[in-house]
């Protein structure tokens, strides 16, 4: 070879920057870096290797975000690549980034409140004002929002509306 | 630690699916609501509650073929089994009735799964911890729904009440077998596996009938019914639920897209 091989840091930063690049198939806008899915890029010899951590357990998108991740690493030359999936610890919102949060809201779904889920086994039904912070809107950032509907298009959001601009939008909810 | 293929013992497979099988045949009787159910956003729920059962039956299908190291895969274990191989209790087999049976069907698994997923977190087989970590999150949510429509019916006009109490009338007959543990299961248990079924009723009893108090609802006598789906005998609805989760599968063996 005419140049000399890339020193292995350099080529984890630069599927790090890769990866910044690909988005979540149900989140178009915001990154599977920026969403805390890829969680460590390593060497076993020869072979790149992603970090990977699901979103929720029955999301379609898991297996899609596994391909691009692998085509956008083979795309660049970086073969050989792999993913494993780690489970532990679980995804939580906590790890989407700050950039990620801010491309959410320009996106026109809620970020999450910092509030985390229900992390206790209390069960709180009743009366509904008095479960939760609710979100912003990310359309006129009104905090005079409401539920519509704990389950939305996907099953990391939420469906809200804003009674002061009367839009509905969808909520990244916590876990 | 992670329990080796040879250290899997029967006992330890059979309650491994025990857990999936409830998450597969719950997720079953709830896909059918799609496009049913009363509003839309309730549609969106029950199959994203659906959605979220099926990738917990997944994660423990998967470990349970990687452990019995038979060469079977997750599809296999989900869509290739005999009725009496299905190791879920009855409740969740039961049809899905109306908008309040489903409700309270939802209340008492996700309940019961809350309180599972929360004590398998401290499983001595890692996969499993790490899979009920995840899973305790979703079914917290899945809880919290259901709750939520149980008070509502319950407290809602003569209709919605009188089909909540035949709903309670008509299931609840079949909680008594989620807290009974077999021999097997309990062989299991004494590994580290995972907790003794009984060991989750005070609380189960407990959470729901907070729930029910609150719905203006009063569970019947007990009765000395006694369903057996996680031994294997099933109700005579399950051969039908399996025929419609398992038609394309045999249809088109290792049918792919």
């Amino acid at each position: 070879m005419s140049h000399p091989t890339p020193s292995a840091e350099a080529r984890v930063d630069r599927a790090w920057r890769l990866l910044d690049a690909v988005p979540d198939p149900e989140v178009p806008a915001v990154s599977v870096c920026d969403l805390g899915i890829v969680r460590d890029i390593h060497h076993d010899g020869e072979v790149l290797v992603v970090v990977l951590t699901p979103t929720y357990s029955g999301c379609p998108a898991t297996e899609v975000i596994e391909a691009s991740v692998i085509k956008a690493l083979e795309d660049a030359g970086m073969a050989p690549v792999r993913t494993i999936t780690r489970r532990s610890p679980a995804w939580t919102t906590d790890w989407i980034s700050q950039k990620g949060r801010e491309q959410l809201r320009a996106y026109g779904i809620a970020p999450p409140c910092t509030e985390a889920g229900p992390t206790e086994r209390t069960v709180r039904f009743f009366p509904r004002e008095a479960v939760l912070a609710q979100p912003a809107c990310p359309r006129c950032g009104s905090s005079n929002t409401e539920r519509v509907s704990q389950f939305g298009s996907t099953a990391c959001k939420a469906l809200h509306r804003c009674l002061a601009c009367r839009e509905p939008f969808e909520y990244f909810k916590p876990i | 630690m992670n329990l080796s293929p040879s250290k899997a013992s029967q006992p330890a497979l059979r309650y491994l699916l025990r857990v999936a099988d409830t998450c597969l045949i719950h997720a079953q009787r709830l896909a059918e609501w799609c496009g049913h159910a009363p509003v839309l956003e309730e549609d969106i729920a029950l199959t994203n509650i659906a959605l979220d059962q099926i990738g917990q039956a997944r994660a423990v299908f998967a470990h349970v073929a990687a452990l019995e190291g038979a060469g079977r895969s997750e599809d296999d274990l989900a869509f290739l089994r005999i009725e009496r191989e299905y190791l879920n209790p009855t409740l969740v087999e039961l049809p899905r009735g109306d908008f309040a049976v489903t409700s309270l069907r939802n209340l008492f698994v996700a309940t019961f799964q809350t309180l599972l997923w929360s004590a398998l977190r401290d499983s001595k087989d890692s996969e499993v911890a790490a899979i009920a970590g995840k899973s305790i999150k979703e079914a917290l949510y899945h809880q919290r729904h259901a709750a939520d429509w149980c008070v509502r019916l319950g407290q809602g006009t003569e209709e919605s009440q009188r089909r909540m109490s035949a709903a309670l009338e008509l299931l609840w007959p079949y909680v008594p077998e989620l807290f009974e543990s077999s021999a097997e299961d309990l062989e299991a248990v004494h590994t580290g596996l995972g907790p003794d079924w009984s060991s989750l009723e005070g609380e189960w009893r407990q959470e729901v009938q907070r729930v029910l108090d609150e719905a203006g609802l009063a569970p019947p006598a007990p009765s000395r019914f006694r369903s057996s789906g996680r031994l294997g005998r099933h109700s005579e609805h399950m051969g039908f639920l399996l025929a419609e989760l398992q038609y394309l599968q045999r249809a088109v063996p290792e049918g792919r897209w």
